[in-house]
């Protein structure tokens, strides 16, 4: 019988050869799917993994997705690490849109510039205060955050609703549950004509190399991760454990904050109903399949972000339903899950 | 008067969702395993359940697929949870996700679809009389179902010696190996109960609750079902209380807006998750009270000879 034996020292190797085998199992589930539903297979390998790729403007599209995904993922990766589970990014994702877009609507013809900062700010700060009720919460009262961070992303839903429908609505705008776009000066500055790139991506990559810093080289951050790995010997050593979880939800919050604002004032524009898309919960995926490392997550953000435009074109071209992408994501992160006991176990044939 | 009766009536059925998956649930946290993908399951069993109506015509049949379907993911589940000793909140969580994106890409032809007229049920004479007869005699037999389920499941947990073994297994997972149960088989049971209840609960959702199917129609139901819980410190007939009182505030604010109540209906949609969030905040703020109650080894990966 096959069986699982403790490895003395958990397997380097198979920390970086998991995520590769997920996804492989990932890829093969998928063309068995798409066999089933008498689809070309090849076409659908083509669709995820060929088309987001094969010119600058794909390739540019690819990177819009992967930015928030990449912004929120790194947040995550820091508040997993502390061994706090916030689920809810797509609900600080949703108020850090709010917050933003609520300064972007001040802006008029006389707006300078320095809106584009304050707009993000916002953002953070939304962001922070969505996932600062779940650390009050966890801190003061001991309630668990992961059901209360889910939670309110079904609050996050209602409010926003709550503006689009009611005191947000362009009063101009026939009616739809949608505000008036925002003035061009607080439009995120492009990196470059001819693509929807701006600088959220800059902002992320300059997240990699802060989150690799803070979790790597600062004492806060190894308080965080000692505080994550073994919490008695974290107290034992005095790190304050109220500290760190505060961090990790502000740190996690402010980025999912961000991740909106740059949102909604880049490529969307304004405030819409259709704002959540799902990005918290697949940048949860991200984090995991990254590592919960920065550089890793900068992968599977890349990756991540195919499978939304795959899903995308595998809609438009194929004919399948666009929610494909969240059958591959969830497969993904199961298959990661079970190919991770490899990291600490070995297969052995034993009879 | 009428409204107060038919409103009480509206929150035991409404109760009665939360009641069957949240006992699911709690009959594998009872066995050391917390499952947070019940939103996912219930999902999947939502459209299971629609889908076999729709094709057959037979509620009775849309149930049993939806147990299927909530047994079989939580079997997918139960066995990295148990054999692979995966982490049991990332675990579930891929749950909830795959469940949620399964049943939005497999449900969507069934999006326009309706099913066939339901018979209204009354239980004669007892349903004739006034208020309290539409109150609690003219309900779907589910809601008196799950009402024995919790007498059944008081029954086996406390009174029986499989019970027993159960709840030794999730309050110390090493004893119960050392006396000789399989424990992890009887997890793996517990866990796929948990699944299939999850299960019903979701195709009395979209089969009779409120018989459509739309991606993400269960709305946190399988969260709040989870919260519940902890809210009940894991005793069933607080599960069934609490649930009905969700189930209060959930038909509340239709009520409210029935009665002309000047709030915007977003605030009023919000309730019950805010509510969970009151309830968890209440129960969770002495930690004693729900040490004592919490099954010991909750949560924990157990792993015989290791």
């Amino acid at each position: 019988m096959l069986r699982l034996e403790v490895r003395p020292q958990p397997s380097r190797g198979w920390g970086y050869a998991s995520p590769l085998l997920a996804l492989a199992i990932t890829v093969v589930i998928g063309v068995v799917l798409f066999a089933v539903l008498g689809k070309d297979p090849v076409r659908g390998l083509q669709v995820f993994f060929w088309e987001p790729i094969k010119s600058t403007y794909a390739l540019s599209e690819l990177m819009v997705k992967a930015t928030p995904l990449l912004i929120i993922a790194l947040g995550l990766a820091v508040c997993f690490r502390s061994n706090v589970w916030n689920i809810g990014a797509e609900g600080q994702y949703i108020l850090g849109a709010i917050f933003a877009a609520g300064v972007a609507l001040t802006a008029d013809q006389s707006t300078g510039p320095w809106i584009v900062p304050a707009v993000l700010a916002a953002g953070v700060v939304g962001g922070m205060v969505w996932a600062g009720i779940v650390a009050l919460l966890r801190d003061r009262f001991n309630a668990n955050e992961i059901l209360v961070s889910l939670m309110l992303v079904y609050v996050a839903i209602q409010v926003l609703n709550f503006l689009v429908y009611g005191p947000w609505k362009d009063p101009q705008g026939y009616n739809f549950p949608q505000t008036k776009t925002f003035e061009a000066v607080t439009q995120i500055p492009r990196l470059m004509d001819g693509s929807r790139v701006n600088i959220g991506l800059l902002l992320a990559f300059a997240g990699v190399a802060a989150v690799w810093v803070f979790l790597f080289r600062t004492y806060a951050g190894y308080a965080q991760l000692v505080g994550g790995l073994a919490p008695a010997a974290a107290r034992y050593a005095g790190f304050s454990s109220r500290r760190a979880l505060w961090t990790a939800l502000l740190v996690s919050g402010g980025a999912a904050g961000l991740a909106g604002g740059l949102e909604v004032a880049g490529p969307i524009g304004q405030l819409t109903p259709y704002v959540p898309a799902g990005y918290g919960f697949a940048a949860i995926i991200v984090a995991f399949v990254g590592r919960l490392h920065p550089v890793g997550i900068v992968f599977s953000a890349i990756l991540m972000s195919m499978f939304y435009i795959g899903g995308e074109l595998a809609q438009s071209r194929m004919g399948l339903p666009k929610s494909i992408t969240g059958v591959f994501q969830g497969l993904l992160l199961f298959a990661l899950l079970a190919c991770d006991t490899l990291i600490a176990y070995r297969l052995v044939w034993k009879k | 008067m009428e409204s107060i009766a038919l409103l009480f009536a509206a929150s035991l059925n409404a109760g009665t969702v939360l009641a069957i998956a949240s006992l699911g649930l709690l009959i594998n946290e009872k066995a050391g395993i917390v499952n947070l993908g019940a939103e996912g399951m219930m999902l999947c069993a939502a459209l299971a359940g629609f889908a076999t109506v729709v094709h057959t015509g037979s509620t009775a049949l849309g149930f049993a697929a939806g147990m299927a379907a909530g047994a079989l993911l939580a079997a997918i589940f139960g066995g990295l949870v148990i054999w692979l000793n995966t982490n049991q909140y990332a675990t579930g969580l891929a749950l909830s996700l795959f469940g949620g994106g399964f049943s939005a890409f497999a449900g969507s032809r069934y999006v326009q679809e309706k099913l066939p007229e339901q018979s209204q049920f009354a239980i004669p004479f007892l349903s004739d009389i006034p208020l309290v007869g539409s109150a609690l005699f003219r309900h779907h037999p589910m809601v008196y179902a799950c009402v024995a389920l919790v007498f059944g499941l008081i029954w086996f947990l406390y009174r029986t010696r499989s019970g027993l073994v159960l709840r030794s297994v999730g309050e110390s997972p090493e004893s119960a190996h050392a006396l000789g149960y399989p424990v992890r088989r009887i997890r793996l049971m517990a866990v796929m109960a948990g699944g299939a209840l999850c299960g019903l609960a979701g195709a009395y959702v979209s089969t009779v609750y409120t018989p459509l199917w739309v991606e993400g129609m269960i709305a946190g139901k399988g969260w709040i079902a989870l919260a519940l819980t902890t809210f009940a410190t894991w005793r069933p007939a607080r599960v069934l209380l609490g649930a009905y009182l969700f189930g209060g505030v959930t038909m509340l604010q239709f009520h409210l807006q029935g009665i002309g109540v000047n709030v915007p209906s977003q605030f009023l949609t919000m309730m019950p998750y805010l509510a969970t969030i009151v309830v968890l905040v209440l129960i969770s703020r002495n930690p004693t009270w729900i040490r004592i109650n919490m099954p010991t080894s909750i949560g924990k990966p157990f792993y015989p000879g290791a």
